[in-house]
């Protein structure tokens, strides 16, 4: 009747991580699949300078690997690889792992997060590696001197336009509006830099050129006056924002209209004893300390769940 | 934490270590995120594989002159060459079970199962 363990979390993140944390130290035994994007998004990061107690900042991946420390220190078992099948219409819940393996759980966290969103105008991923890219940190360093362009015009389409100026000789932001979604701070950051110029009211349309597999321009709509002009640049960032990580349980937990597990109560979602965590539920704050205190959330709902089973209360009557 | 079954390709040694067999390059660099999360995925690749193919990685920093001959643009990224040639792009994060697949497929023995196309994950 009950499963392998008591907790499974899924995800990496500082969602997961935390909630591993907890739920490790609550003596909970949790096992915590890190899935393919281990880490999370803060692994594509360099300097982060809004998670608080390190007043000078720090880096990303050191974070998560901090992070991730601590949550193996009380016992948090790790399993590298992904998620493939789940089952959350049967208890306990029933998960397939990417070598094979099924495992089973009486409560499950869901931390899977969100991934880059592309285009979807077919030329983008398939000149994917070949100068179209989602992660500026990655990938900045193979256009130095060349021109290029980034797409969005929020914070991340920001932060990545900024530090590819490193690199590149000139950065055009792309935008589809006349104004830019990024907060006051970064804007100005941006309009400070002399290497970036803005496109406003800008579609992208096409990336060219699939016969030679390298990116030699970008094809931009106007969208006021639908006028297209091509733009030759090396490389194209796209920073449009994100997509939750749920097709997995598509069907067998209530998603909003964008994909995002929809929680209510705290962490609880629409299957009792399966809570979600971060940026999988969450399309406003979408911050790693928000997605920690979600996390952090989820670990003592699932507590809370468990003490309310019956055969917990069995163990409690039989102590008593 | 590199297991002592992955070699270290060069500008240098890169021609001669690629020539025979079938071998996977992996295309990293210390400041990629996504190339941290992919090492102990070839790290396992290369114990399992051992003695059938040779895996190793490549800095991009240290060793511009293969990056460049091979366009790489992007980070992770894993080529695979048979008997010198290049056979395979994978571009991104990739499960180890699917590498594995793709790698099974280029030794030489009888194929029974028809070839499937790689899952490139984004990263």
């Amino acid at each position: 009747m009950s499963g392998d363990r008591k907790v499974i979390i899924l995800g990496s993140g500082p969602a997961g991580l935390t909630a591993a944390l907890y739920t490790a130290r609550a003596n909970l035994a949790p096992l915590l699949v890190e899935g393919l994007e281990a880490g999370g998004q803060l692994m594509l990061t360099t300097m982060v300078e809004n998670w608080p107690g390190f007043a000078d900042g720090i880096m990303g991946p050191d974070l998560m690997a901090a992070m991730r420390q601590q949550a193996a220190r009380f016992g948090t078992e790790m399993v590298q690889g992904d998620v493939t099948n789940v089952d959350l219409q049967h208890r306990p819940f029933s998960l397939m792992l990417s070598d094979g393996r099924v495992l089973t759980c009486d409560t499950l966290i869901i931390a899977t997060g969100a991934s880059a969103r592309w285009l979807e105008i077919g030329s983008d991923r398939k000149l994917a590696g070949r100068g179209v890219s989602t992660c500026a940190t990655c990938d900045g360093y193979f256009f130095r001197g060349r021109p290029i362009a980034v797409v969005g015009g929020g914070d991340s389409a920001m932060e990545e336009a900024i530090y590819l100026t490193k690199f590149a000789s000139k950065v055009s932001v792309v935008h589809r509006r006349s104004s830019l979604r990024a907060s006051k701070i970064m804007q100005d950051k941006a309009y400070a830099n002399p290497k970036i110029d803005f496109i406003w009211n800008g579609e992208v349309i096409e990336v060219k050129d699939l016969d030679k597999g390298e990116v030699s321009s970008i094809v931009v709509r106007d969208l006021t006056t639908g006028a297209v002009q091509e733009l030759p640049v090396d490389g194209l960032f796209i920073a449009i924002g994100h997509t939750p990580n749920t097709h997995l349980f598509r069907g067998q937990l209530q998603l909003d209209a964008q994909g995002y597990i929809i929680t209510h109560d705290g962490t609880r979602t629409s299957v009792p004893g399966v809570f979600a965590a971060g940026d999988v539920q969450d399309h406003v704050y979408r911050q790693a300390i928000t997605a920690a205190g979600s996390g952090c959330m989820a670990a003592i709902d699932a507590e809370r769940y468990l003490e309310g089973l019956p055969q917990h209360m069995g163990e409690a009557q039989t102590v008593a | 934490m590199a297991s002592d079954k992955v070699m270290t390709f060069t500008d240098t040694n890169f021609e001669t270590e690629t020539r025979a067999g079938v071998v996977l390059v992996d295309f990293w660099a210390e400041w990629c995120g996504p190339c941290r999360r992919l090492a102990p995925t070839v790290d396992a690749l290369a114990a399992d594989f051992d003695g059938r193919v040779k895996v190793g990685k490549l800095n991009v920093d240290d060793n511009p002159n293969v990056a460049g001959r091979f366009q790489i643009r992007g980070i992770p990224t894993l080529l695979l060459f048979k008997n010198g040639q290049l056979e395979e792009t994978v571009v991104g994060l990739a499960g180890k079970e699917d590498l594995a697949r793709m790698i099974e497929r280029h030794l030489d023995r009888p194929v029974e199962t028809e070839p499937q196309e790689v899952a490139r994950a984004q990263k």
